[in-house]
This record gives structure tokens, C-alpha cells and sequence, in this order.
């Protein structure tokens, strides 16, 4: 992982081969290193972090997405990259709002991110466009909802318990 | 029903004429009293369905029907040398369901998976059965929550509950030592009259061109 | 939006569409020959190859495979949304049971996650206990892998012989942790128990016999006319594809790419021991095959060596606020019974923060996304899990060779359902 003072050099590099705005913040605690990226220029990021800045990341090692839900935007997507060569981390994030999840795809980059984006876009509904194949990986195709968001219920069943039994719906079954 | 072997002792001489009585039993020479000796000595009676069960309960033949951890096990009991399935007779495992007549849920019964194991068992020819390996399959264990069908028993009648996070290579035996007892003990109904589940046929809906 | 409850269940069930007219049809986009004659067979759910219960759309023309489609999340459980219910020390139990024949790795990365946010320190001996446990499993997991592949291409005494030795490693897991699957070993801070007396010299009779026993199988499979036809340039795909793919783990060390976690970026005290990385040169089955042998024995030497410099020491941390007190101090102690009090009912609080741990288990690298929100129970746990990731790549091993070769490429790919459904 770069140090914090790393983080922010190519932080900086971002910003000037993507452009200013390109990097919204940095965040370096417990060793772990991410820059927080403008969702719609997540594409133009990682291919310059591939392909182009002086300490390169030449790999995507996993691609998930998480809830945050109480805070605003709400979901993010993890990008953690990896140089094998210089044996380095990097994560990058992109946040997104429910109403307006769409994040561009980075199959063409790093086609790994096919599985992990439709994976993504099953549990929490985050579009990814440009996927060639946008659909449902897990879950069944006619399945409504996206269940790992926090606000979808656990689902399953109550447990019946005696002190509750009789609360229960369709307890004399 | 019980079956005793006893070794059969006696000299020599013995011998010889026991020999020579089958001899003349061949023949057609023996009759009158000493054919009845004789039929009485070698017959075993019973009724048809007893020996019915009694062979079932012997030649169970599992489906290889793999789903998650418990699967692992299953795998242990049936291919380790030291869990030899084959001592209840169960050892021949069919990945045919049609061939098969034990159904083993070894796992956690997914919503995506569920009407797919529906399937298999109506494949299945009659008599057919079901041991529920591991608390996914009885109750959906600890997975209490949207992806599982909690409990297999909700889509399908289950003879046997085995429980255990994976139950142990042991426990499935006895589970299948249980299932025999119920074989044997149980008259030669089919699934629908054994848990009164008539009208459980499958709905098809109007207009669907879909034949089960 | 139609009542999905409504629809009959066939109707449900056909989770992809056949038609040739739609996009989504594994033959549409083909350019056929017009006398041409395209079979779409369906392995799975439900079949003796494929490891569980993966789903696998071949189109077929003859014998040789044009398209594979694979299907998952027939055994999606939802542990990454249960854990989020559970406390922390709680969701070990979850964890464990995403890639059932790796259970010490998962709960190994996700406890590591748990401990880099928490700044836990791990004492030495706990860290030594991990890596023998780990490195045991790898090998069972391997046994695993070699006796259901092998049993695939036909050789079926290698269940038994791989299943044999399987036993005995699961009997020192029961040993030391009382299970044989799933043991919760693993805890937050170290391990749960220290080595049960005996264990150390069962665990060094089976390491000194266990070579010998990979020689049996190598002989077994290596001069093998059927084996060597299968596995033998089958299954080719260039290692620069599968980086891209984000192969890792065995599968990418065939193509003769040493990347190896283990040693390339060290945890767990995995830099005190020596060990060599099995490479393979052409990347086809029968490499892969290679690799993994190999592994067993530089595991088994590994295990040798953490047996020998086992350090002194406790083997949990002393952090009451973290790890559970002993047991005896329940009885005396006012202070151990409070904080013994408070883990099982409430667990323990983590600062907010996201860690990400990878580790090297026996199918490559498999990760631990957790993200905590300050409370005792994660806001998301997430498993970067191998088999996951590497099915990708079974497309471009299988197409192009002929069935009964793409079912040794599954074989040899090792896919774990309950790992990549999660």
C-alpha cells in the first residue's frame, strides 16, 4: 500500500491527466489506501492508473459494491487494484446515489469485472453501462429487488419461540 | 423381518446323505413325506411385502446429488474407505434420477434451486425417499434470511431429518440405518398416500403448453 | 410487474432464454456454416461433473465445444447479508461456510480484517497455529480437488486414496477445534484453543508419511495413458488472458506466473518459512495438475517448520476487550466475568473503517472486504472469493476442445459452488 503522503501524490497525478475534479478525496487509515473518484470519470481514472501514471496498477483484483445507509450518496464501488509488479494495493471508490446508480463499465479494461459488475448490479442495483451482458448473476432472473442493499429486508422466517408462538402469523398451522 | 445364518454342522456321513436327497429331490424321485421334510427344511416364509422391504432396505440407491457442505461429507461417507457405505448396501450411487430411490439434500436449498430439486424428485420412480442431510436442508440452519428456502420439507415430502453443521460421516449412516427401518416397517405405499399429500400434482397453468 | 408467485414454476425456472431469434442466445452471434448443426446441451444444476451444482449452457458442433455459458447462484445462501445481522465473533460461523473446503481461509481473512481494524495485535504463537492449520487445509482441500477431478477422467481408486488421507487431516482438525468441517478455529485475536496434547506428534506422523503417499498417486496417475491423453495440452489459455481475467492461484501459476501472496506479499508470519512456488511452463491440465501436487509437499514442509520453531506464548491476545477470558479465571475474577459477559451479549465494538485482506488460499486469492460502522456487528462483509472469479475463465479453456476434454478443464479448474454463489 502507498503511504499517505504516496496516496496523495497520485492523487494529484489523477487530477492532472483526468482532470480536477476527477478525484473528490483521499482516505489512508489502517494501511489501506483509496481515492475517492466523480462516478462518471471512474472509467477514465482506472484507465489511467492501467496504463499511464508512473506507478501503474496493472490489475483489478476485486470489484465489489456496500451500502452505506444512513449517509448520502448511498452505495459505493470498490475498485481494489493491484501492481503485481511493484506489489502494491490501491483502492478506488466511486459513490452513487439509489435514484441515480449508474456507473460506467470497466469490462473493457479488466475484463475480471464481468462477473463482479453483474454481481454488483444484482445486490445493489447499481447499472453498469456498457456491460455486455447486464443482467442477474445470482439471483433468479424475475427476482424483484436488490437484497444486499440495507434496507431490503433479511427476509426468512420468525423463529418460533413459546413466549411468541402465538404472535405469529399462522401459528395453528 | 430377520434372516439368521447358522452354520450348518454335522459329519460326513451327514453330508452324503444331504446330497444324495437333493440328488433324488432333482430327479423328482422324492415324495410323499420325505418331499415334505424336505420342502419344510429349506423354505422360509414370509409375506411379500416383508421381503419386498427386506430387499429394498438392502439396495438403496442413492441419486449423487451434491449441494453444498454437506455434500462434502456425503462424498466422505460414500467414497471413504473408512465410511464404507456399501456394509447397508447403499453404495451404488446413481446420477440418474431415474434410476435412483434416495434423494440426499446435502446443503442449503436456495429459492433458485428449489423447484430444480422438485424436478429431480418427480423424475424419480416410485418408491422413492428423502433424507434431509444438515440443518439447511431441515430448517435452513442459521441462514435465516431471503436467499434459502427454509426447510426442504416446504416443497417436498423428507423421510429423514440428519442433524448437524455438517453431520458427521456417522450420523448420515444412522440417518440411512433410520431411513431403513422405515422401509422395512412401512407398507408399500407411494409418496402421495404416505404423507396424505393428495392434490399436491402439479398446477398447470391455463393455456401453458408446458406438460410435466 | 407481474405477481412472481402467479407465474407457474416452470415458467420461473427458465432463468435464460433459448431463443435463437434474442441476443442473449449462445448461437446468435455465431456465424454458422450453412450444413452446420448446433447442439445446446445443459449440464447442471444437477451433474456428477460439475462440483456442486453449476449450471453449464454447451453449444456443441460433434463432439467439440463452440460456447459455454455458465449459470450460477443455485446455492446463493446470502451470508454476506447474514453476517451483517451478526456480531462480529459471531460471523466467523457464516464466513466459514462460503468455500466449504477452505473454511480455516475464510475465517482467517475475514478475522484478519476484523484485527487490521481494530489495530489488534496477533501473538506469535497464535499467528504459527494459523499458518498450520491453513497450510493442512490446504492440503485437504487439494486431497479433495485430486480425488473428485481424477474421479471425473475415470480414475476412480483416487477417491479413495485421496479421501484415506483426508480423514486423518480432518481427525487432527477435530482434534484440536471438535469439528471436522466448519471448526471456528479461528477467532479474533488468535486462535480458540492451544494444541490438545498428542496433537503435534499425530500431526508429525501423518507429515512424515504424507510424501510418500503423493508418490503413490503419482504413480498412479503419471504414466497414466488415459490421464496424460486428457490433461496434456488441453485447456491452454495464455497467462496474459488470465491476468486480465483475474485468474489467480494454481491456475495462474500453470501458465508459469509465480504470483503467490504467500510470498509476494507476506501475512500471517508466512515470511519465517521456506518454501519453494511450484511453476508450470505450458499452462495446460496437466500443469495444473503439476502445481498442485507440488503444493501439497512445499505445504507439508511448511507445516514441518512451524511445528518446529512453535513459539512459546499465548495463543490468543490478552485484549479482554477483544478475546474471550480463559475459562478458569471465570470462577475468580469479578473483571473476567463482566467482559466475558459483555462479548457474548453484545460482542465487541469496531471503529468505523474498511479493511481489505487478501490471502492465498488453495484456489488463489480470496479477500475480505469489511466495512464497520462503529457498532459490534459489520455494515458489509464481502468475500472476494477465487472460484468466482476464475470461472471466467472457463470459456476460454473449454471452447474449442472436445467435451470430454472440457470436463477435464472443469475438473482441473476446481470451482467451489458454495465459494462462488456465496
Amino acid at each position: 500500500m502507498p503511504d499517505a503522503t504516496g496516496l496523495e501524490l497520485a492523487a494529484q497525478r489523477v487530477r492532472e491527466a483526468v482532470g480536477d475534479t476527477a478525484v473528490i478525496g483521499t482516505d489512508h487509515a489502517h494501511g489501506r489506501a483509496r481515492l475517492d473518484v466523480d462516478p462518471p470519470r471512474v472509467h477514465e481514472v482506472l484507465r489511467y492508473l492501467r496504463d499511464d501514471d508512473e506507478e501503474s496498477y496493472g490489475h483489478l483484483s476485486s470489484l465489489h459494491g456496500c451500502d452505506y445507509l444512513p449517509e448520502e450518496p448511498r452505495l459505493g464501488v470498490h475498485y481494489e487494484l493491484l501492481s503485481m509488479e511493484r506489489r502494491d494495493r490501491l483502492a478506488v471508490r466511486a459513490r452513487v446515489t439509489v435514484e441515480d446508480a449508474v456507473l460506467p463499465s470497466v469490462t473493457d479494461l479488466f475484463p475480471t469485472a464481468n462477473f463482479q459488475e453483474r454481481e454488483v448490479y444484482d445486490f445493489f442495483g447499481v447499472v453498469f453501462e456498457g456491460h455486455p451482458d447486464p443482467r442477474r448473476i445470482l439471483m433468479p432472473e424475475d427476482y424483484v429487488g436488490h437484497p444486499q442493499r440495507r434496507d431490503f429486508p433479511m427476509g426468512g422466517e420468525p423463529v418460533l419461540f413459546t413466549f411468541n408462538e402465538r404472535k405469529l402469523p399462522r401459528w395453528y398451522d | 423381518m430377520e434372516v439368521v445364518r447358522s452354520k450348518r454342522g454335522g459329519s460326513k456321513e451327514d453330508f452324503r446323505a444331504r446330497q444324495l436327497s437333493a440328488q433324488q429331490m432333482l430327479r423328482g424321485d422324492l415324495d410323499g413325506q420325505a418331499l415334505e421334510e424336505y420342502v419344510e427344511k429349506r423354505m422360509l416364509l414370509t409375506k411379500l411385502e416383508d421381503a419386498q422391504g427386506w430387499a429394498r432396505k438392502n439396495a438403496i440407491w442413492p441419486l449423487g446429488f451434491g449441494l453444498a457442505c454437506c455434500a462434502i461429507e456425503m462424498i466422505t461417507v460414500i467414497g471413504s474407505p473408512r465410511n464404507d457405505l456399501s456394509r447397508f448396501g447403499a453404495e451404488v450411487i446413481r446420477f440418474s434420477p431415474r434410476q435412483a430411490d434416495l434423494l440426499i439434500l446435502s446443503g442449503r436449498v436456495s429459492i433458485k434451486m428449489a423447484p430444480v430439486i422438485r424436478r429431480i424428485y418427480e423424475q424419480m420412480l416410485e418408491p422413492k425417499w428423502v433424507i434431509a442431510m444438515g440443518a439447511c436442508s431441515s430448517s435452513a440452519g442459521m441462514f435465516n434470511n431471503y436467499a434459502l428456502v427454509q426447510g426442504a420439507d416446504k416443497f417436498l415430502p423428507v423421510d429423514v431429518y440428519v442433524p448437524g453443521c455438517p453431520p458427521r460421516p456417522e450420523a448420515l449412516m444412522y440417518g440411512i440405518m433410520k431411513l431403513q427401518d422405515k422401509i422395512t416397517n412401512e407398507p408399500e405405499l407411494g409418496w402421495r398416500e404416505r404423507y396424505q399429500a393428495e392434490g399436491t400434482e402439479e398446477y398447470r397453468a391455463e393455456g401453458s403448453e408446458d406438460i410435466a | 410487474m407481474t405477481d412472481p408467485l402467479k407465474t407457474p414454476y416452470r415458467e420461473r425456472e427458465k432463468s435464460i432464454s433459448l431463443d435463437a431469434t434474442s441476443g442473449e442466445s449462445p448461437i446468435s452471434s455465431m456465424e454458422l456454416e450453412p450444413e452446420t448443426e448446433m447442439l445446446t446441451i445443459n449440464l447442471g444444476p444437477h451433474h456428477p461433473a460439475t462440483h456442486g451444482v453449476l449450471r453449464l449452457l454447451c453449444t456443441l458442433e460433434g463432439e467439440t465445444v463452440k460456447n459455454i455459458q455458465p449459470i450460477i447462484g443455485y446455492v446463493h445462501t446470502g451470508i454476506e447479508k447474514s453476517c451483517e445481522d451478526q456480531e462480529y465473533w459471531k460471523a466467523i460461523t457464516f464466513v466459514e461456510r462460503m468455500d466449504y473446503l477452505a473454511y480455516y481461509f475464510n475465517a482467517y481473512a475475514f478475522c484478519a480484517s476484523v484485527e487490521n481494524l481494530l489495530d489488534e495485535e496477533v501473538p506469535p504463537r497464535a499467528r504459527y497455529l494459523r499458518v498450520i492449520h491453513m497450510e493442512l487445509n490446504r492440503v485437504a482441500s487439494h486431497l479433495f480437488w485430486l480425488g473428485t477431478g481424477a474421479l471425473d477422467i475415470g480414475a476412480i481408486t483416487m477417491l479413495w486414496w485421496a479421501l484415506r488421507e483426508r480423514d486423518e487431516l480432518l481427525d487432527l482438525f477435530e482434534m484440536s477445534s471438535g469439528q471436522r468441517l466448519h471448526t471456528r478455529y479461528f477467532q479474533v485475536g488468535g486462535v480458540m484453543e492451544d494444541l490438545p496434547p498428542g496433537w503435534e506428534a499425530k500431526c508429525r506422523r501423518f507429515l512424515a508419511e504424507m510424501p510418500s503417499r503423493i508418490d503413490q498417486y503419482e504413480a498412479l496417475l503419471d504414466e497414466n495413458e488415459i490421464w496424460l491423453r486428457r490433461t496434456k495440452n488441453t485447456g491452454i489459455v495464455p497467462v496474459e488472458q488470465l491476468l486480465g481475467l483475474g485468474v489467480s492461484g494454481p491456475l495462474l501459476r500453470a501458465a508459469g506466473n509465480p504470483w503467490d501472496l504467500r510470498k509476494a506479499m507476506p501475512y500471517c508470519s508466512y515470511e519465517d518459512f521456506e518454501f519453494k512456488i511450484p511453476v508450470g511452463t505450458v499452462g495446460d491440465n496437466y500443469d495444473r495438475y503439476r502445481v498442485r501436487m507440488a503444493e501439497m509437499r512445499e505445504s507439508v514442509k511448511i507445516v514441518e517448520q512451524a511445528l518446529d520453531g512453535l513459539p512459546e506464548g499465548p495463543y490468543i491476545t490478552g485484549n479482554r476487550k477483544v478475546a474471550l477470558p480463559p475459562r478458569h479465571e471465570l470462577a475468580t475474577s469479578m473483571e473476567a466475568l463482566i467482559h466475558h459477559f459483555k462479548l457474548v451479549t453484545e460482542g465487541f465494538r469496531v471503529p468505523p473503517g474498511e479493511a481489505y485482506v487478501p490471502v492465498e488460499s488453495p484456489r488463489g486469492e480470496l479477500g475480505c472486504f469489511v466495512l464497520a460502522d462503529g457498532s459490534a456487528k459489520p455494515a458489509r462483509v464481502h468475500m472476494r472469493d477465487p472460484s468466482f472469479v476464475n470461472l471466467q475463465a472457463l470459456k476460454h479453456m473449454g471452447e474449442g476442445t472436445v467435451i470430454a476434454d472440457f470436463i477435464a478443464c472443469l475438473a482441473m479448474l476446481d470451482p467451489i459452488l458454495g465459494g462462488i454463489d456465496r
